[in-house]
């Protein structure tokens, strides 16, 4: 087995006719952050759960932890920790009773888990709610506890399905926060997500997939420099093609997504005094970054 | 899986499909102890509200027992050679060892799969679908001992069961347990939403409960009833239950305790195929 965390080869997964995973191929190494950055509907939940084991693929190899997946999936669960997307806490427990009895699925003895629960309750900032019921906990708090959760077995390799979306940018901070913490500590960590801001503050490398196609792969700021390499105005309030016409000729390149028009410009000075003053526009001067990169290789946007 | 050959085009590697009989074993148990951690999660829960669910298990065929034992009695005398609320008590234990079972395997673990996602959460540790579905199944079938022995602690204390032969009753009512449980974990397996389950209540459960020895001795019904309801389980719980609340000798007792043993390993079998469909694919 090679030395990589996670690693998957050709993966293809079909829904009935419907082809989900289309010939899937990454690698993880060891105390790195990777992404799985794409749309929804791109397939990556369906990844995430023939990672684990939870769904067979129809072809390729997969291996986590130096485990053959799905056949010794049980036993790379063991050094593992899941955060899914939609929560799936015990609203009968407290939050405490919450991280006892998930110590249990994993045959530690309750001492052990009683030891870790106040370290876990204090990383999830949620030690004055540890009685507390889950249904008492707003999002992010229920967000937190999940993250906790997960870490019951001080895995090695922990594994997030869009672990910040539905929260406010707060709580959003705070699981980022969290996560680069627990990267410090060396864990290696799988996080899929559709926002490009997530991908590009946590991941060190990442791949973008639609429709369960990889198009691209690498670190974010690497992506964004072979794939844009300037920066980006972005113009909307006006009708994009007769504004796209008049610019043109001042930049490296543009595209038109819907009713926002982007030019992608070495130069800014140009574009930005033909824009200046008028009325009914408003215009953008940012960095590239990976919302960009997405529309540049597939022609639409990633948030829907 | 092996990876395929360096040659084969891209659009024909896609066609292989893994062997099925591998799909099947990963729903099942992974070993003999982990379905205990599950029994237990249940256990912790029910025993915050352990009051409240007894007197509610309790209640209904208590009602059962003397509002029919009693009135009916009144009217019908002696029933196979013994006080009608005597003939009554070992049936009601048959049962609400049937119910109890029943309920739980159906609305309690639908709520914990289906609503509230707690097999999720299970099935992403060392965990697997199997031992979540062992787990569930012999929780509920805790239950049905529970309520099951406690009506015939009852009958007993009031005289309508002969001791220490009742004792007798107790693996009959867990083997029972099992089985009524076995068989309503495939509706849940099958369930839409809660709605579902009426129709397994009123084409099932209702037939079995008036045809099964319950209220009246299998004897009355025309033969071929009679056949068909020996081929339901609560027939032959209420059977081995009766001989031993009322003392008696019975035949037949391999057969009773066969179908009922059939009756636990077939629908598990059935209902982890469903679960890996529903679940896993």
């Amino acid at each position: 087995m090679s030395t990589n965390t996670i690693e998957f080869r050709e993966v293809v997964k079909y829904y009935g006719d419907k082809l989900v995973v289309d010939g899937l191929s990454f690698e993880v190494r060891a105390g790195e952050c990777f992404g799985l950055l794409g749309p929804n509907g791109a397939g990556k939940t369906t990844t995430l759960k023939m990672l684990l084991g939870l769904v067979e693929p129809d072809a390729g190899t997969i291996s986590l932890c130096g485990h053959a997946i799905p056949a010794g999936a049980r036993f790379a669960r063991q050094r593992i920790g899941v955060v899914p997307q939609f929560d799936n806490l015990d609203p009968d427990f407290s939050v405490r009773e919450n991280l006892l009895v998930f110590g249990r699925y994993f045959g530690l003895p309750a001492s052990k888990t009683r030891a870790m629960v106040p370290e876990l309750l204090e990383f999830a900032r949620l030690e004055s709610k540890a009685d507390a019921k889950v249904g008492e906990l707003s999002g992010g708090m229920r967000r937190r506890l999940t993250l906790a959760r997960s870490l019951i077995n001080d895995p090695d390799v922990l594994i997030l399905d869009e672990p910040t979306t539905g929260l406010d940018p707060q709580a959003r901070h705070l699981i980022w926060d969290r996560l680069r913490s627990l990267l410090s500590r060396g864990k290696t960590i799988l996080l899929t997500t559709h926002f490009m801001e997530e991908a590009e503050r946590l991941c060190h490398r990442l791949c973008i997939i639609e429709e369960g196609r990889k198009i691209a792969e690498g670190a974010p700021s690497e992506l964004v420099a072979s794939e844009i390499g300037c920066d980006v105005i972005e113009i909307y309030g006006a009708a994009p093609s007769a504004l796209r016409d008049e610019l043109a000729p001042l930049s490296t390149h543009t595209e038109i997504s819907g009713e926002t028009l982007f030019c992608y410009v070495r130069d800014a000075a140009p574009v930005n005094a033909r824009l200046a003053g008028r009325s009914g526009l408003r215009y953008v001067h940012r960095p590239a970054n990976l919302e960009d990169v997405f529309l540049r290789l597939t022609g639409r946007e990633m948030q829907d | 899986m092996n990876a395929p050959p360096y040659d084969t085009p891209a659009h024909a590697r896609r066609t292989l499909r893994p062997v099925r009989s591998r799909r099947f074993a990963l729903a099942l148990p992974a070993n003999a102890t982990n379905w205990v951690s599950v029994w237990r999660r249940n256990y912790l829960v029910w025993r915050k509200l352990a009051a409240a669910s007894m007197i509610g298990n309790l209640a209904d065929p208590m009602i059962y027992l003397f509002g029919l034992g009693l009135g009916l009695g009144l009217m019908v005398g002696h029933v196979d050679g013994v006080s009608y609320i005597a003939f009554l008590a070992a049936g009601t234990v048959g049962s609400s060892v049937m119910m109890s079972a029943t309920f739980e395997s159906m609305y309690s673990s639908f709520s914990r799969m289906h609503v509230q996602r707690t097999w999720e959460a299970i099935m992403h540790t060392p965990l697997t679908l199997g031992d979540v579905v062992v787990g569930e199944i012999v929780w509920a079938a805790s239950k049905a001992v529970l309520s099951g022995a406690a009506i015939m602690l009852v009958a007993g204390i009031l005289g309508y069961a002969t001791f220490p032969s009742m004792l007798l009753a107790l693996p009959v009512i867990a083997l029972a347990g099992l089985a009524f449980a076995s068989l309503a974990m495939i509706v849940t397996a099958l369930a839409p939403s809660y709605d579902f389950f009426m129709f397994y209540q009123t084409l099932v459960l209702t037939p079995m409960l008036l045809l099964s020895g319950v209220f009246f001795p299998l004897a009355q019904l025309p033969e071929g009833i009679r056949r068909a309801a020996m081929a339901l389980p609560l027939a032959h719980a209420v059977e081995l239950i009766r001989a031993a609340m009322l003392g008696r000798p019975i035949v037949d007792v391999g057969i009773h305790l066969a179908v009922l043993a059939g009756y636990v390993i077939v629908p598990f079998f059935v209902c982890a195929g469903l679960f890996r469909r529903r679940l896993m694919r």
